[in-house]
């Protein structure tokens, strides 16, 4: 997994609420068995129209709009459990995941692909969608460490909530399973004593 | 002793560690996978050169990208076969029971395990499928999780997680005729919203839990995911070990009657505090129906579609090709689906045939029949169920996931409405640019009928059929 302490980029505005997981990778995409690929289809039935033909109203189609960071609606992620969609928004280029609200198991996935998934509160959120509309040469700064998210050049700043065991991971490009398995004595104790 | 709620004790046991200022290292007792979110698992640990830590807690079943016609053939997908290779692959080398396509324990992973056994009170279970929220119906703590989760119970057996919250949602009174299970979920999430339970358990509990059937349980906690939370329990009762008695991976004999005894010792302790409570009355609950493009958008059937000033209501609705305000009776629907993890037991199955008996399919109507099991699928033929299917013109397929999420080769098409019993209408979810309506078996079986959406309840009380 890769490191994360600091980022600034731009940002693409993604205003829909409910944004669910079959949405950011359609299940016709899911035969395969490795993690490449799915960034070419992300999003893939909003961005393209039923002829395959890009639908110039989508975000991601406008050119005014880059950055590896996308900012969307309330409850983002909810719907099925697919890793899949962590690793297309991955492969597609985006490091941090904006929203006023994430769905568990989304969250939980973009934090062990070393993605970033930051809640913002929904004024703040407000703020930014309309400042990137305005002008989408607007650059957020993300400071991991210091857990807060800025708009470049103006004073518009928040603090967003981390568990910090898995800030450590994110920072240190580590993940779960490194820390389970230096626990493996301990879990064959339990096994070897559980009541149930 | 502090009072301590289901999912208080069911979690309490099985943390193996708690690391400082974060998650706790949860045991999980069974891991359930699939051919769809287990590949990349598989080459995780190979590639780290970790073997899987146990086996034998481990059951697989291929579902998901599997055909419903002719499975005693090579599957003609050429990257569906693969993947279906790849699991039965990784299980033999790895040690791993698989059910594959055609095996008579072959199903839905929320289908055959719990009819296997496999599912049992007060366990931990996970599966790479945000639907295993449905085995919490037998008290167990049970959830979806991502890819990296599954590497990591190979790995361990184990989770790092963070504590839920606990929600419950009680729901007290007499269901009317004709409201089923479903009815009650949709109603529920239809209250709540898609977000309400995000970072929570949640605990059904009322009357109208215990009085219902370990099935019409699991349709319930099935649909937890769709409030947004991880799971959802019921307190095991006599209806769940009457139920897992005598099945085949259930404890026998005096273990049994050992499980039995530490089972009655999970219910909620009276006066154990809750974060959320929600109640329900059920007399207020009728047939349900969705109009939008997520669960929590949901009406009685005899309501009207809300009006709401909002970008992504609005959104909604355009895809749905819905009016603000207006009613779904008399909408011509080409097809139906009675399927999927969240209604395709034998129950479902029975109270659509009970309906459709002595009935015709409207002739506009394609009505697919998808079992969530080769058990279920024996079943409906052993009950007679098929020939009245046969003879209304439905048709009754093989088992698997279906069209509920249009990976394999069954689809709506284009522009087309589908009242389906899956769980979500997510756009795109039965095919691209299909627009799906949640609804009860009943319901889906009344709609086939008439070959549009019709006041069920009109129906009900003389058919007495709940």
């Amino acid at each position: 997994m890769e490191k994360f302490t600091t980022l600034t980029s731009k940002a693409v505005p993604l205003n829909i609420a409910n944004v669910d997981t079959d949405q950011i990778i359609p299940a016709r995409f899911l035969k395969a068995t490795d993690k490449k690929g799915f960034g070419d289809n992300v999003f893939r039935d909003w961005r393209f129209d039923k002829n395959g033909e890009p639908n110039a109203d989508f975000t991601l189609n406008n050119s005014n709009y880059s950055g590896s960071i996308l900012v969307a609606g309330d409850n983002f992620g909810c719907g099925s459990s697919r890793e899949h969609a962590a690793w297309a928004l991955v492969g597609y280029g985006f490091k941090v995941i904006v929203s006023s609200f994430f769905a568990d198991i989304f969250k939980g996935n973009a934090l062990n692909n070393g993605v970033l998934p930051i809640q913002v509160s929904k004024g703040f959120l407000s703020t930014l969608i309309d400042t990137i509309e305005s002008n989408p040469e607007t650059e957020l700064e993300v400071n991991l460490e210091a857990q807060t998210i800025s708009i470049s050049g103006l004073a518009k700043s928040e603090g967003f909530e981390i568990d910090p065991y898995k800030k450590t991971c994110i920072i240190n490009g580590y993940d779960d399973i490194d820390y389970l398995l230096s626990k493996k004595l301990q879990i064959e104790a339990f096994e070897a004593e559980k009541t149930y | 002793m502090s009072k301590k709620t289901l999912f208080d004790k069911v979690w309490d046991a099985h943390v193996v560690d708690v690391v400082q200022d974060g998650p706790q290292v949860l045991y999980i007792d069974k891991h359930l996978i699939h051919e769809v979110t287990s590949p990349q698992a598989f080459n995780e640990l190979e590639d780290r050169g970790i073997p899987v830590f146990r086996p034998d807690q481990i059951v697989a079943t291929a579902d998901h990208n599997t055909p419903t016609l002719n499975q005693h053939l090579p599957i003609k997908d050429e990257l569906s076969r693969k993947q279906l290779e790849q699991l039965s692959e990784n299980c033999n080398k790895n040690g791993i029971t698989i059910y594959e396509l055609g095996h008579k324990y072959n199903g839905i992973v929320h289908v055959m395990a719990p009819e296997l056994g496999i599912t049992q009170p007060g366990m931990t279970m996970v599966c790479g499928d945000s639907h295993t929220s449905t085995h919490g119906a037998f008290g167990a703590i049970a959830f979806g999780i991502g890819t990296s989760q599954v590497a990591q119970v190979f790995a361990s057996q184990c989770l790092l997680l963070a504590k839920p919250k606990r929600l419950r949602v009680s729901v007290n009174g007499k269901l009317k005729g004709g409201v089923l299970p479903k009815d009650v979920i949709l109603y529920i999430i239809s209250k709540l919203g898609t977000n309400s339970g995000t970072g929570y358990f949640c605990e059904y509990a009322g009357d109208v839990f215990e009085n219902m059937s370990m099935e019409g349980r699991m349709t319930v906690c099935n649909m937890s995911i769709e409030m947004g939370a991880r799971g959802g329990m019921i307190a095991p009762d006599e209806t769940t070990f009457n139920y897992v008695k005598d099945r085949k991976f259930a404890p026998q004999g005096e273990d049994f009657d050992r499980k039995v005894a530490y089972w009655k010792t999970l219910p909620t302790d009276e006066g154990a505090q809750f974060d959320k409570e929600y109640f329900f009355d059920a007399e207020d609950i009728e047939p349900m129906v969705t109009y939008g493009t997520n669960p929590g958008m949901g009406i009685k059937i005899t309501e009207n579609i809300p009006t709401k000033n909002d970008a992504s209501f609005n959104k909604s609705l355009e895809y749905m090709n819905f009016e603000a305000g207006e009613s779904l009776i008399n909408k011509p629907i080409n097809f139906v689906f009675i399927g999927s993890c969240t209604n395709s037991r034998i129950e479902d199955f029975r109270v659509a045939a009970k309906y459709i008996k002595g009935k015709q399919k409207a002739n506009n109507v394609t009505a697919w029949l998808v079992p969530g099991s080769k058990q279920v699928e024996a079943q409906i033929i052993q009950e007679g169920l098929k020939t009245i299917f046969d003879n209304a013109g439905f048709e009754l397929r093989q088992p698997g996931c279906s069209a509920c999420l249009a990976m394999n080769d069954d689809k709506i098409p284009q522009g087309e409405y589908c009242v389906s019993t899956s769980n979500r209408n997510f756009e795109g979810r039965q095919g691209q640019g299909s627009r799906t309506i949640l609804a009860s078996p009943l319901v889906a079986a009344a709609t086939a009928v008439a070959g549009q959406i019709i006041d069920i309840t009109k129906e009900v009380e003389q058919l007495e059929l709940v």
